[in-house]
């Protein structure tokens, strides 16, 4: 039991570490309508920048300042603002098709860094021996575990107040003006690519903050884990969810990471060894398959989008 | 107040706007009128800022605004409304007002972090002024209403408050008496009136030469791309060189 118990809460801690990179997503996506489809970047440059900050001294890559775990995470989470400066700065004036082309192709190009850079970055063998947070625990797994679990709770818990707050806000009611009519909006005074991007920017940050829990947990990355089936699987767990709701977004990371998880393990047993290579690519079939399925029962994903109204706008004794 | 010389439009190689000057002083209504295809609708944009000139320079308070993008000509205290109203229709007819107030601290992402209190007592703030002036346009029973469920004119008078939210010093109304009834369109001259003795000056660009007449203290004509005629709406509608634009000589 312990073991079954142990393995939920690490099951449920990536879950969250995903639900993350989908609030990211969301508030670019749901609230600002932005199509980034980069989000495998910006998770690799906070996994990266975390892992450089955190990890201790080592011959194969650069970095190793051995440095707190909360100091890898702000770092990560500002480096991927950075990133995501810099190519939103280029790129949001551009139409939704464009910034998608744009997002991909700064995503693979970092990917490939990662995989070349080997000074940096260890190339293809990755960065190992990443610390985990509650080491000290580790010789009781169920302990280790749930200290985990707790943690990237919390971290999740306070990010969704902190989004809830931010899009029921002026600003977030500008991202909606913006969404639904930007000539509108702009003459009305509000600066369509300002508010375009800081929502790209915190987006990203939060990408890159999944990255960097997700490195910490795993205790390993390597260029592998930064393909673009990390930005389909997030982009699944957004629209699967309920894209413009966070609590849909965090409901799409948990169900879609468990199917996931539970197709692999499926057909890692069900699957001779010669074609288990081959077997993979089902997930992505199932995970497919599931998508079109929820979306014909409910075409807005698992909860829908809510009509947002300021939270500080109370109506009261008028007819609606 | 407003001031254009040489303001010239050019698409492909046709010439839309083509060196107008014209000087709009403050605390007036002015109307600018003219038959289909005479450039009003262009001259408007340029002036609104939703399209460059090819040439020449537009000033709003000695400020040249020629190229300046539209949300800044707004921030600098000229509005606009819109032909065909374009209301955000999944907001309240409220939310359409308050989003408009400029400058507002809860507009900056970290401010609702950081100082969620003062973002709170300045929404306080704008929600009082924005109830003010939805009741000022007869809009007071709908303000929980989603925009979308307005009528026409109803949306006329939404997009005037929300203009009138960001303070402006001079409105650039695009035919405000467009597919308004008659009972309504009453209601939008009187509030029109109402602002200006309240201080605010207006551009009007306008089909109907009643509501010119009754509002304006000075018309400019256009006719292909060209000021024809200004002056007092009674003696420029009597204006031979008018009167035959408006009946086709200008084709």
């Amino acid at each position: 039991m312990t073991g079954l118990a142990s393995y939920l809460c690490f099951f449920a801690t990536v879950a969250l570490t995903y639900g993350v990179a989908v609030l990211g997503l969301n508030l670019q996506w749901g609230a600002a309508g932005l199509f980034n489809v980069g989000v495998a970047g910006f998770a690799a440059v906070g996994a990266y920048v975390a892992a450089w900050i955190t990890a201790a001294p080592a011959p194969a890559h650069w970095g190793g300042f051995a440095l707190p775990i909360a100091l890898g995470w702000a770092g990560a989470m500002l480096a991927a603002a950075f990133a995501a400066a810099i190519v939103g700065a280029a790129t949001l004036r551009l139409r939704a098709d464009y910034l998608a082309i744009t997002t991909f192709g700064a995503a693979v190009t970092l990917q490939l860094v990662a995989l070349n850079a080997t000074a940096l970055t260890g190339g293809p063998f990755g960065i190992a021996f990443i610390p985990k947070p509650f080491e000290s625990l580790a010789d009781r797994p169920l302990a280790f575990g749930a200290a985990n679990l707790a943690l990237v709770a919390a971290v999740t818990a306070i990010i969704f107040v902190a989004l809830e707050r931010l899009t029921q806000s002026p600003w977030g009611r500008v991202l909606r003006a913006l969404r639904e009519d930007e000539a509108a909006a702009a003459s009305l005074g509000k600066a369509p690519d300002r508010f375009r991007l800081q929502a790209f920017v915190i987006g990203a940050a939060l990408m890159g903050l999944a990255g960097a829990m997700q490195a910490q947990f795993f205790g390993f990355i390597a260029p592998d884990n930064y393909l673009p089936v990390l930005t389909f699987q997030v982009w699944v767990m957004l629209v699967l969810g309920g894209s413009g709701n966070n609590r849909g977004a965090l409901l799409g990371a948990v169900v879609v990471w468990g199917l996931w998880t539970l197709s692999g393990t499926l057909l890692a047993a069900m699957l001779p060894g010669a074609w288990q290579a081959r077997g993979a690519a089902l997930r992505l079939v199932a995970i497919g398959a599931v998508l079109a399925g929820v979306l014909l029962a409910r075409p807005r994903g698992l909860i829908g989008e809510r009509a947002t109204v300021s939270r500080h706008v109370v109506h009261t004794g008028e007819q609606a | 107040m407003l001031e254009l010389s040489g303001v010239t439009r050019r698409f492909g190689g046709a010439w839309a706007v083509d060196g107008v000057s014209l000087h709009i002083p403050p605390g007036r209504i002015t109307g600018l009128i003219g038959p289909n295809g005479a450039g009003k609708t262009t001259l408007f944009n340029l002036i609104a800022g939703s399209l460059r000139p090819t040439a020449g320079a537009i000033r709003f308070e000695g400020r040249d605004i020629a190229h300046a993008p539209p949300h800044r000509r707004a921030a600098l205290g000229l509005g606009r409304t819109f032909q065909i109203p374009r209301p955000f229709a999944a907001m309240t007819v409220l939310e359409n007002v308050l989003l408009a107030a400029l400058h507002q601290r809860g507009e900056r992402a970290f401010a609702n972090w950081l100082a969620p209190r003062a973002v709170a007592a300045e929404e306080r703030r704008n929600i009082v002024r924005a109830r003010e002036i939805i009741d000022f346009l007869a809009l007071g029973r709908l303000a929980a209403a989603p925009a979308s469920v307005l009528s026409g004119g109803q949306r006329k008078l939404l997009e005037l408050a929300r203009v009138l939210m960001a303070e402006p010093r001079l409105v650039l109304l695009d035919e405000p008496a467009a597919g308004v009834n008659p009972t309504l369109l009453e209601t939008i001259i009187e509030r029109i009136r109402e602002l200006h003795a309240r201080g605010i000056s207006f551009l009007i660009v306008e089909h109907n030469l009643d509501l010119v007449a009754r509002l304006c203290g000075e018309v400019h004509v256009m006719a292909g791309g060209r000021l024809l005629a200004s002056g007092p709406p009674e003696a420029v509608t009597r204006d031979a060189r008018v009167i035959e634009a408006y009946l086709g000589g200008a084709a």
